[in-house]
């Protein structure tokens, strides 16, 4: 029996997207579910009842029919009380919760006997994870959206100009933050023409702002700001008054200031005081991404473009809302993606597996239980310590399998045994002078396991040709059979003979592996 | 020179001889390295050649076979395209062999080295030359057929014989008896039939041993011969009593193990199946053959094309293969690589393990044509790069780029580790045809939506893509 998928008219007001899109649509009812969607719930991101009911969905007049109805209901805002009051036992939710910020949401959610999936709650370190990370495409949006924003409250070009009527400097525009809607505003102000600098605390960020066309301003004061999960952390005090004085200097020099900068569970940093704001240039711009946590500037009025010292400070908390058609677009394809992983089998029956560690994450509420905070997750990736400077060493070990994986006690046990069975045996029957000989063979394999081990992948060619030469050491062996003292020299002696060819082929070995090896090693070059 | 001189020389050889493998350990050092296998190889001849068991008689004769021996080395050596490194180092494996088993049959006949021994340590003595001659031999003939195989004198196909396994047993039961006989022999005309025996069937077994071996599996036997010519040394230094031939030879063949070990993982196989031979005509392939026959439609692209895919990427990951060696594209590779890299693109390489036919033989080639060697990278390291690659350019490579090794657990390359090209937001695969590699694995990357086929001779398309670039 497949599924049923609602996806509501949003509630909120000022709340443009819509949780699903008639291209993602068909791909859901491929995945064997049903979709229905609310009446006028594309409305305001320009998708018609039409054009969802063209490719396959059921559209149902009332909210409250589509919550009796559906089995999993597809959600972009927080859940408001109605809404969680239309929900039955056994439903499964899927939108944005923030459960760390609403704890009695989190209660009603629970009481109802609901599974909850919260898409903010992802684990963002799993590679895995991206394609359903909801947080990074809306940013990316909202990133965009800003600059746009600055554009339209800014009274020039953002690219420089030589016309007929003179000289237009471009615009030079500063970005506090470079997460994902602050590159998604490098990329989109430096594709405007405008010069772009931008500054995060995280230094590991600054290739990124460069190949997007940005510069890094760096913050003169040695700290690393990367506080985990990709997002940066508080940074201590003497860092603060350096960055401060950068934020200060910027102000003056830059036309456009668009802040991004968000610490988890904590109100926005304040970057940008009032009196960087008034150090600024007449007709400047602010674009305050961060106004719904209390804004990174002192002056922010959350969801109002104000005009402060003569510089329009915009503190739009709906950014996402102003661009509904793409946002809701790249929305929709983050919660297929999401079915996707929950509907392995591919017959409209999702499967919550709190064994998989990407749902697990998103899991906050299952069965009527809160499951939220998850247990720390594995570290799948790298640590972000490592990350920011790889080690050198570790690469070495490149298929060093033994090291690191010890072999299960019994067969070990057994190899000893056999070890032991053999030099017993050795032991009791062989002459002293062998064994001198077997004991300088076996240092000698250990060495050569030790020293072989290090030599870089790279080299193996010539390694192969330099150990190709050395293994000529068995002239020593022809040299001696040539001429032992006190024996006469005859020409018609077969060992002399053997002995000459054999000379000749190791010097054949021993001169080609060597200079061939020579030749090699000289054309390896930085 | 004096007994305990030659001893001392000859542990100053042993020194110099692991401070030179120790130099590989880095492409900076390596010169050095190289160059403390030459004293120590001077040392230890110089020591031998002047010391108490060679009589100044012998060393005009000594003298002789080695500059004939020495010129025709270097010859080889300065002549040689870096592309036949392969074939070369076989041929070289070969006279290892040959050596050895000479050794061993002159130091057998030889009454002065014999005589000396009685009772236990006699028997060890000829059993050491037994087994001395019996890896000499199989080092031999099969480096002779590896060179063969290399250089493509003869097919790349493995040759299964019926029963091969049974063959190989009664072949080793053969030896076993055969060696019983030797060693009971009372006098050398006696034991010498025994012993040739034996180094006949040794012979074949070299033989056939590598005519199972599939073509893709080439590298492992490389160094797999590599290691017997290592312990083929040792076991002439038992033989001989000599220790600085024991160390080299276990220096030696450890080296050609671990590169063999090294080979067989990159591969995900196991040594014994790669030494038991006959890759995709193995029991296991045939029904993973008929599964999974990848669907859909590949895009072509032309040289121009490419070109403009490559001028309009950030960064670049090219994949060579055994297929730009043969087609000796690694200059023209080098030349696009200077030519975008001028242009401010990230161009890097990701080398697989097996990539080409022996190991690091990728490198090397690359080397030759003067790329530098921090931007070429092992797989390890380049691998979760590929999400952030705009173009990744395939040349000549198959097996070692394909999807089904992690997608598809049915595949005869299942969990082999793979360059994950098709990560990158674009592939364009270069090729002849769509035939598939030396696995006999259809590839299903060349059916997806962002992979682009490039097809023809790999030079010459890489020379229009140039071309392209440069207009």
């Amino acid at each position: 029996m497949p599924q049923t998928i609602g996806v509501p008219k949003e509630t909120w007001a000022g709340e443009k997207r819509v949780a699903t899109v008639p291209e993602v649509v068909e791909k859901l009812i491929k995945l064997g579910f049903r979709v229905a969607v609310e009446s006028g719930a594309g409305d305001a991101a320009n998708f018609s009842d039409e054009s969802y009911r063209t490719v396959g969905a059921q559209i149902l007049d009332s909210a409250a029919g589509l919550w009796a109805q559906a089995d999993i209901v597809f959600k972009v805002g927080v859940p408001t009380a109605e809404e969680v009051g239309l929900m039955h036992e056994g439903q499964t939710l899927i939108t944005f919760v923030w459960p760390a910020q609403n704890p009695e949401l989190m209660q009603q959610l629970a009481a109802r006997k609901v599974t909850v999936l919260a898409i903010d709650a992802l684990p963002r370190t799993l590679s895995r994870a991206q394609k359903m990370d909801a947080l990074t495409s809306q940013a990316g949006v909202a990133g965009y959206r800003a600059v746009i924003e600055a554009a339209n409250a800014f009274g020039r070009f953002f690219n420089g100009q030589i016309t007929a009527a003179g000289k237009v400097p471009p615009a030079k525009v500063f970005i506090a933050g470079a997460g994902v809607a602050g590159l998604a505003a490098i990329g989109t102000a430096a594709a405007l023409g405008a010069i772009v600098r931008a500054n995060d605390t995280r230094a590991e960020v600054a290739d990124q702002v460069v190949s997007l066309g940005g510069e890094f301003v760096k913050v003169e004061y040695e700290e690393e700001g990367s506080g985990g999960g990709g997002y940066a952390r508080v940074m201590s005090e003497g860092f603060q008054k350096a960055q401060r004085e950068m934020y200060a200097r910027q102000a003056r020099e830059v036309d456009i200031i668009i802040t991004t900068a968000l610490i988890p569970g904590k109100p926005a940093p304040r970057l940008i005081t009032a009196e960087m704001v008034e150090s600024m240039k007449p007709g400047s711009v602010i674009v305050d991404m961060a106004a719904e946590r209390g804004g990174n500037c002192e002056l922010t009025e959350p969801g109002k473009s104000v005009v402060r010292h003569g510089v329009t400070i915009v503190g739009y908390t709906d950014l996402t809302s102003r661009l509904a058609k793409q946002s809701s677009t790249l929305y929709a394809t983050n919660l297929f993606r999401l079915a996707e992983e929950l509907c392995k089998t591919k017959d409209g029956v999702i499967n919550v597996n709190m064994e998989d560690e990407a749902i697990r994450g998103l899991t906050v509420v299952k069965d009527g239980t809160i499951t939220w905070p998850p247990p720390a997750p594995k570290l799948s990736a790298a640590p972000p310590a490592a990350a920011a400077k790889p080690a050198p060493a570790p690469a070495k070990g490149h298929g060093h399998g033994k090291g690191g994986e010890p072999a299960s006690a019994k067969s070990t046990a057994i190899l000893f045994a056999v070890a032991v069975v053999v030099f017993c045996l050795i032991g009791v029957n062989s002459p002293p002078a062998f064994l001198a000989h077997l004991t300088v063979f076996a240092l000698a394999c250990f060495v050569g396991y030790m020293v072989v081990w290090n030599v870089t992948p790279a080299l193996h060619t010539p390694l192969m040709s330099v150990t190709n030469a050395i293994s000529s050491i068995i002239a020593i062996g022809a040299l001696v059979q040539i001429a032992p003292p006190g024996q006469e020299i005859s020409t018609g002696s077969w060992i002399l003979w053997m002995a000459v060819v054999a000379i000749v082929l190791t010097a054949v070995n021993m001169f080609g592996g060597f200079a061939v090896t020579q030749r090699m090693l000289a054309m390896f070059r930085k | 020179m004096s007994e305990g001189m030659a001893t001392v020389s000859y542990i100053g050889a042993t020194i110099l001889f692991i401070l030179s493998l120790g130099g590989l350990s880095n492409p900076e050092t390596s010169r050095r390295g190289n160059l403390y296998g030459m004293i120590g190889m001077a040392l230890a001849v110089v020591a031998t050649v002047f010391g108490p068991r060679v009589s100044p008689a012998g060393i005009g004769w000594i003298l002789g076979a080695m500059a004939v021996g020495g010129s025709i080395g270097l010859y080889a050596a300065r002549t040689v395209q870096m592309t036949q490194m392969p074939e070369l180092v076989a041929l070289m494996h070969s006279l290892v062999g040959l050596a050895a088993m000479l050794v061993g049959f002159a130091s057998y006949v030889n009454p002065a080295s014999s005589a000396t021994f009685t009772g236990v340590e006699k028997t060890i003595h000829e059993a050491e030359i037994y087994i001395g001659i019996l890896i000499g031999a199989v080092t031999f003939s099969g480096s002779v057929i590896a060179f063969g195989k290399l250089s493509g004198k003869i097919g790349g196909k493995p040759l299964l014989l019926p029963a091969r396994h049974w063959l190989n047993l009664a072949g080793l039961l053969v030896v076993l008896w055969v060696g019983r006989l030797f060693l009971n022999a009372h006098s050398i005309p006696q034991g010498m039939t025994p012993l040739i025996i034996m180094t006949v069937i040794a012979l074949l077994f070299g033989i056939h041993m590598v005519m199972a071996i599939g073509g893709a599996d080439m590298p492992v036997v490389v160094s797999m011969l590599n290691s017997y010519s290592g312990w083929a040394a040792a076991a002439t230094g038992f033989m001989l009593s000599n220790d600085l031939l024991i160390v080299t030879g276990a220096l030696v063949g450890s080296s050609g193990a671990i590169l063999s070990y090294i080979m067989c993982k990159a591969m995900n196989r196991h040594f014994i199946s790669v030494i038991a031979g006959g890759f995709g005509t193995g029991d296991g392939a045939p029904a993973a053959a008929a599964g999974a026959q990848p669907a859909g439609e590949v895009s072509p692209i032309s040289g121009v094309e490419t070109a403009e895919l490559l001028r309009e990427a950030k960064s670049v990951i090219i994949v060579p293969g055994y297929g730009m060696a043969v087609a000796q594209a690694q200059h023209t590779v080098f030349e696009i690589t200077k030519h975008l890299r001028e242009k401010g693109v990230k161009v890097r390489f990701g080398i697989h393990p097996v990539a080409g036919r022996m190991p690091g033989h990728m490198n090397v080639l690359l080397a030759e044509a003067k790329v530098p060697y921090d931007i070429v990278m092992e797989m390890d390291e380049i691998n979760e790069d590929f999400p952030d690659t705009d173009v990744a350019m395939v040349i000549g490579a198959n097996d070692i780029v394909n999807p089904a090794a992690q997608d598809d657990p049915s595949s005869p390359i299942a969990g082999m580790p793979v360059l994950e090209v098709w990560k990158a937001h674009t592939s364009v695969v270069m090729k002849r045809s769509m035939a598939s590699g030396y696995a006999g694995v259809d590839n299903p990357l060349f059916y997806k939506d962002n992979n682009r086929m490039l097809f023809g001779d790999a030079r010459k398309m890489l020379d229009e893509v140039l071309a392209a670039l440069r207009a």
